[in-house]
Order: C-alpha cells, then structure tokens, then sequence
C-alpha cells in the first residue's frame, strides 16, 4: 500500500517510454537533417534574427543575467532557463529524457566529469560543424581537454573549478593555529582544533567522489588511464595511496565531521564554525555568500596545501560546460546561446556575478586579478585562484562513464566512513566495480 | 445467474442463440473501457519490460538481443539479492508489530470502553494522510545527531544514543517510520472489519461465561480473519517495493544505505545513473513474480483456514 504511488509512477514511467519508441523513431529522422554540413558565423546570424524559443537546463545561478541580455540582445529569442536540479540529479533527469526521447532541453549544464558519458551516449551535438575547434586557443587547456572527447568538440566550458583551501579564520584566530600548506599540518591543525573543542571538525566528510578524485589528482594520481575503447582502473598507484596515507589518520581518528557537503547542517556547520576548512573548486565563493551569509568576513581563502612542502601542485574540482542536445530541434539557436553565454558578453555577466571563468583572458586580467571579495574580508581571492588554475598537474583523465562509477562510491569507499574498512580496500572494491561496468558497457578493461 | 427472459414483444422473433450473443457483445462493450485502459496502462508496460529485459544496450557496441542473459544475471546477482534478503527481513519484523499494534489499536476502539473514541482513531489515522515523502523527511529530521531530535536529547541529558542513521539501525529506523505511516490504514481495516461482526455472537459468548479474552481470541479474531489476510498480503507487497524511505534517507546517510538496498531502489539506481535499463526491467520483472507468488501463496493458505 505504501508503495502504491510508486508502483503507479513506475507504471507510468512504462508508458512514457512506450510512448518514447515511437517518438524516438520518428525524431531521429528530424535531427538527422541538423547533422549537415558545417554551419557559418552568418548562418547562426540568420537563425537569430528569425528567432525562436529554447530551454536550457543549468543550475548555475549567474546564467540568469546572461539570459536577460541574450534576450535584450536578441528580441525574437526566448530562452527558457530551468533549474532540474544540480549535478546528478539533473544527469538523471537529462538521463530520462534522453531515453524518453522527449522533454529534453536544447542546451544544458553538464560538468566536465560527466561529458565523456553523454557524448559517448550519443546525446550530445558534436560543436565543430559550428567550428567550435576554432575557440581552443580562449579557454584554460585543463577545461578545453574536458570537451575534446573522441576528435569532437562537445561542449564550450563555462567555468573551472581549481583547487583552493577555504578556511574560518575567526576559527584558526580563536585556537592560534596555522594556515597549512602541507596536508600534513592539515592533519595536525585538525587533531589541535578537534582537541580543543570537541564539536569543531577540521572539514567534513561523508565519502564524497568528486572530492576523493580531485585529491587524487593533486597528488599526481592517474587511476584512470582511457585510450578510445579501452578503459584501465588502478588506485593502487603512488598518488592514490597517497591521498589514503593521509586521509585516512582524519578519518580513523574521526576529525572530520559525519555531515554531507549541501546539506542544511553542512551550511550551518559552515556558519557557527563547527566546519573549519573546506578544499573545493573556485566557483565555491558564490555559494558561501549566498549559502552562509551569516558568516560574512569570517573566511578567507589559501592555496591548496600540498603534498610535499614547496611543491605547487593544484586539481580541478567540478566545473561545468554547456552542451548542446543532439535531440533538439534548434541546434544553432542553441549553439549561439552557448557561444553567447561562455565565449561572449554573456561570460563577462558571469564573472561580475562571482563566477569563476575558464577563459584565459579574463583569468588574466588584471581587474579579474584585483577583485576584492568583501565576503574574504576584502581579500583578492581570484589571485590564488588563478595560480592555482595555472598549476593543475596535466594528464588526468576521468571514466567515460564517470557519472555511474561516482554514483557507486558510497556503496564502495563510503563504508571505510562507517566501518573498519581502510580507505585503500574500499578505493579498491570502487575500482572493481568500475571495471565491471566498463566490461558489461562494451570497454576492453584492465588495471 | 438468474435471467428473466425479455419482454416477447421486444424480443421479437429473434431465437435464443443470437440474442445471447448480442447480449455477449453488449457485455463487452461495458467493459471495454476498461479493458482498453487496463491494456493501456497495466499489460502494456508490463509488456514492454518484458520486451525490454531482452535486450542490452551498451556504451559500446549499442542495442543487441540477448535473450533470457538478463535473467541469469538477476539470479546470480549478489546486489540484488541482499536487498532482497533485506526486506525479507523487514518483512518478518516490521509486518507482525505493526499489524500486532493496528490489532491491539482496533480492538481497543472496537471493546467500547475507550474515552475519546473518535479523537483516538482520527489521531493515530492521521500519519496515514501525510505523504510518505514528507513523513521521512519530518523523521529524517528527528533522527538527527547533530541538529535533529536524537541530538536534542543527547545535548540535554548529557548522554549519546547511537545514531539511528548508522548502517546498524538504519533498517529499524525505516520500519519504525513505516509503522508510524501505516498502523492507522490497518487498523482501520481491522475496526471496520469488527464493527460487521453481529453483536448477537457476543450476548453468547457472555451467556456462555466468555470473559473479554476469550470473546477476542474465539469470536473476534475468526471473524475478523479476512482482513487481516488482506491487511498482510498488502504489507507484503508494500515491503516488497520499499522505496521513498531509503530512497530520501539516502541523502543524509549515504554509506549506510546502498544503491541495492532494496530491489525498487537498485532498480532505480541501475536505470538512471547506469543507464541500464534493459537489465532494471529484469530485475523488476523478477522481483515482481517474486512479489506475487509469495502474496498469492500467503492468501491461498491464509483463506484455506478460513474454510
């Protein structure tokens, strides 16, 4: 009985991709035509100037503007921009309307770790009849190399995520302790700040798949290794173990605190104090002022603590590209919003709104450069953000089917949060499992 | 089936044989309606998974037949089956205490002697009238360590409940949120099933010298037997395709509950972040005919007592 809804939905959802057959046969012969031969700068013009209406799915919250001028710009263009959820729960969203064959958007928010799985799955335009190869030379090569899957352009990226160390300094003030730039003395300030007062954690840390990678990547891991069709899995590697070498004393001496990055304790550990320090990508400093207004001039932001003193060795953590829907109708509406939004005006709108770009003329700017930031206490944050940009250790590869493996993270790594089970054996038991999927998808695998 | 024949009049000269079957038809045509959407919605999706099951799409190499390979999969499947086994075991514990205390609840209510009788039966029905999903937020937000309830009262006292949000408890939390949801449905099936139960039976017991107990284990509980078959075999079901509750304390307690942690669940999990489909259709597949020769047997057994 109480399920009765479910079963009604799970019967419903049967329906719609009943339904979905015949549409999908039908509407693979329409976008057929949009696969033609390469389009022009004046042909988008065109397509402008005789307007239309497209829907883009994005979470990000500075593309609000970009719509509003996009609009003023082009009066006959209307964009719909719809909020579907963030990160996996719009992948599962775009997932299902992919398969339905309808109700998908022209344009949408993918971030760079989950583009390998939608290109391959064919959802995805590729850009380079629109000579989108053209526009390499403007972004960051760590956001470009995200796009570029398989020879195509799949995506123009929007912003970047380098690494930083965001902490409380009303926190490290109160208990003297010192900004670390090695994770080491990260290690210690969290035995010092979790000793002195017993609600305090250094960082939280439920087991989290993005962060896990991105650390993992700084320390010059390459778990990944994906050459076409054939997929290797192996965190058994020196940078792998030495993310686990460390993160491992935080978490068996349980320093970081059991609460899930977005929840609602998270932002009110953010708040109070409770939560000291947080390594995440540079679009974080939008999300704290509208997250934690409380908190205003308490944080401050320092480059990532490394692996070993001296060195400068950063990783990207998230960002995201806007793709165009290979199932949408108006291709080069959608192209031109995409260009709009992430090469165009629509970029400078995002940057005054906190943004963090991938472009490499605004990362080197110098008014990017000298933004102070009145939540950092007036800080010029971007400076440690682009240093940090410039210093991303090169190489790194995600899985073409990255969205699913980090969805089985929990299942795997996440026990070694709740049980004796050793960071090392849970990346291991994920890796097994990666390895599996990859076999069943059709990849040749290996370690 | 008794038929009074038509009017001769009306009938006409028409013989017996072709007016059955224009009665035949006219059959058919009040229920084809509901034929035509019972096709529509039940076996055509019902079809359709089965179709499904058959196939296998991959990353590489695209859409291929695979015959019956899915189904090997699903019975060699160690995620599927601990999540099977995991509300196998929910049903053996959280089925009898709730249905014991939705018993307990009716014939409380149905004994007479209970002072606000209509406020005590909207109260503990009331549960039933918030949505599953909002209940399990409102629960998840009791259960809470660090903010919530549980926190509250550790902060208070002075003391530290472990958290029901662990993978020890976890499960346990689920059932108590489930039977919070659903004693008052059952007990209102068990009240109204007493409430037909004729009076007269009880004036005989008492004559007989029948003390409450007794009226209750040799008069009431017989009576009452077909519903409580109906109440179980939909607990049954209902355990079966446990979803919203794992599905939304996911969030808070992410290695305490699995992608597999109940079939529903793992099917869900396959289908949109594994774009599995073909092989979340077995598993659907399976679990369903699962579902429904256990129900079937426990009615089949349930309503042979009774005879």
């Amino acid at each position: 009985m109480r399920t009765k809804a479910v079963r009604h939905t799970l019967r419903g959802l049967g329906l719609v991709c009943a339904a979905a057959l015949a549409l999908t046969a039908c509407s693979s012969s329409t976008t057929g035509s949009g696969d033609g031969g390469p389009v022009s700068a004046s042909g988008l013009d065109t397509a402008l100037s005789q307007g239309g209406s497209i829907t883009v799915w994005a979470w990000e919250p500075t593309l609000k503007q970009v719509v509003t001028d996009f609009e003023a710009k082009y009066p006959k263009v209307h964009v719909n921009l719809v909020n579907a959820g963030t990160g996996d729960k719009q992948y599962t969203a775009l997932q299902n309307a992919v398969q339905a064959g309808n109700g998908a958007p022209d344009v949408a928010q993918i971030e760079y770790y989950a583009l390998g799985q939608f290109a391959l799955g064919k959802s995805l335009q590729d850009l380079s009849k629109y000579g989108a190869p053209d526009l390499s030379k403007q972004y960051s090569p760590g956001p470009w190399t995200s796009v570029s899957i398989n020879g195509g352009v799949y995506a123009l990226p929007m912003d970047s995520g380098p690494m930083a160390l965001f902490y409380n300094k009303k926190v490290f003030d109160k208990y003297d302790l010192t900004v670390p730039t090695t994770w080491d003395q990260y290690v210690d300030d969290a035995r010092k700040l979790h000793a002195a007062d017993p609600n305090a954690y250094i960082t939280n840390d439920t087991g989290d798949a993005g962060f896990t990678t991105s650390m993992i990547w700084q320390a010059g891991g390459h778990p990944y290794k994906v050459n076409g069709t054939k997929v290797s899995v192996d965190f058994t590697d020196p940078g792998s173990a030495k993310f686990t070498d460390t993160w491992q004393k935080l978490v068996s001496e349980h320093l970081v605190a059991p609460v899930s990055s977005w929840s609602d304790q998270w932002y009110k550990g953010l708040g109070d104090g409770s939560i000291a320090t947080l390594a995440m990508g540079a679009w974080m400093p939008a999300n704290l002022a509208s997250g934690v207004p409380t908190a205003s001039g308490d944080w401050r932001v320092a480059p990532l603590p490394q692996w070993r003193q001296g060195q400068s060795a950063s990783s990207e953590n998230g960002g995201s590209s806007l793709a165009v829907m290979k199932s949408s109708a108006h291709q080069d509406l959608a192209y031109a919003f995409l260009k709009f939004a992430n090469a165009g005006d629509g970029a400078q709108d995002r940057i005054k709104g906190g943004a963090f770009p991938a472009t490499t003329a605004d990362l080197n700017s110098q008014a990017f450069l000298d933004t102070a930031f009145p939540y950092f206490g007036g800080q010029q944050a971007n400076k440690i953000f682009s240093d940090s940009a410039k210093s991303v250790v090169t190489g790194w590869q995600y899985l073409p089917y990255q969205v699913y493996a980090n969805s089985v993270f929990n299942d795997t790594v996440g026990k070694a949060y709740v049980s004796s089970t050793p960071l090392a054996s849970g990346l291991k038991a994920w890796q097994d499992a990666s390895v599996k999927y990859g076999t069943g998808q059709g990849f040749t695998t290996g370690q | 089936m008794t038929i009074t024949s038509p009017p001769a009049a009306s009938a006409g000269r028409g013989s017996p044989p072709r007016r059955r079957s224009s009665r035949g038809l006219v059959g058919w045509g009040f229920i084809g309606p509901f034929l035509a959407v019972f096709a529509l919605v039940f076996l055509a999706p019902i079809g359709y998974s089965v179709y499904l099951s058959l196939f296998q799409d991959r990353l590489i190499g695209g859409n291929t037949f695979v015959g019956l390979d899915h189904y090997q999969q699903a019975f060699q499947d160690p995620e599927f089956w601990s999540g099977f086994g995991r509300v196998a075991l929910f049903l053996a514990v959280q089925v009898p205490v709730m249905l014991g205390i939705a018993l307990l609840a009716a014939l409380a209510l149905d004994s007479g002697r209970l002072y606000g009788k209509s406020f005590f039966r909207i109260t503990v029905f009331l549960p039933y009238a918030v949505p599953a999903v909002v209940a399990t937020l409102m629960w998840e937000f009791l259960y809470g360590s660090r903010f919530g309830l549980v926190g509250d009262i550790n902060r208070a006292f002075g003391v530290s409940l472990p958290d029901p949000l662990s993978p020890g408890l976890v499960l346990a939390s689920i059932g108590n949120i489930v039977t919070w949801e659903f004693v008052g449905y059952n007990m209102l099936i068990f009240y109204s099933a007493l409430r037909v139960v004729p009076r007269s039976l009880y004036e005989a017991a008492e004559i007989d010298g029948a003390g409450q107990w007794r009226v209750i284990t040799a008069v009431k509980l017989p009576a009452i037997r077909g519903a409580l078959v109906i109440a179980t075999v939909f607990s049954i079901i209902g355990s079966f395709q446990l979803f919203n509750e794992p599905a939304i304390l996911k969030v808070p307690a992410p290695n305490a509950i699995t992608t597999f942690y109940t079939p529903n669940y793992y099917t869900y999990t396959l289908s949109f972040s594994g774009r599995q489909q073909n092989y979340a259709a077995t598993v659907a597949i399976v679990m369903g005919v699962i579902t429904m020769v256990i129900a079937y047997a426990f009615q089949l057994r349930g309503m042979r007592k009774e005879a």
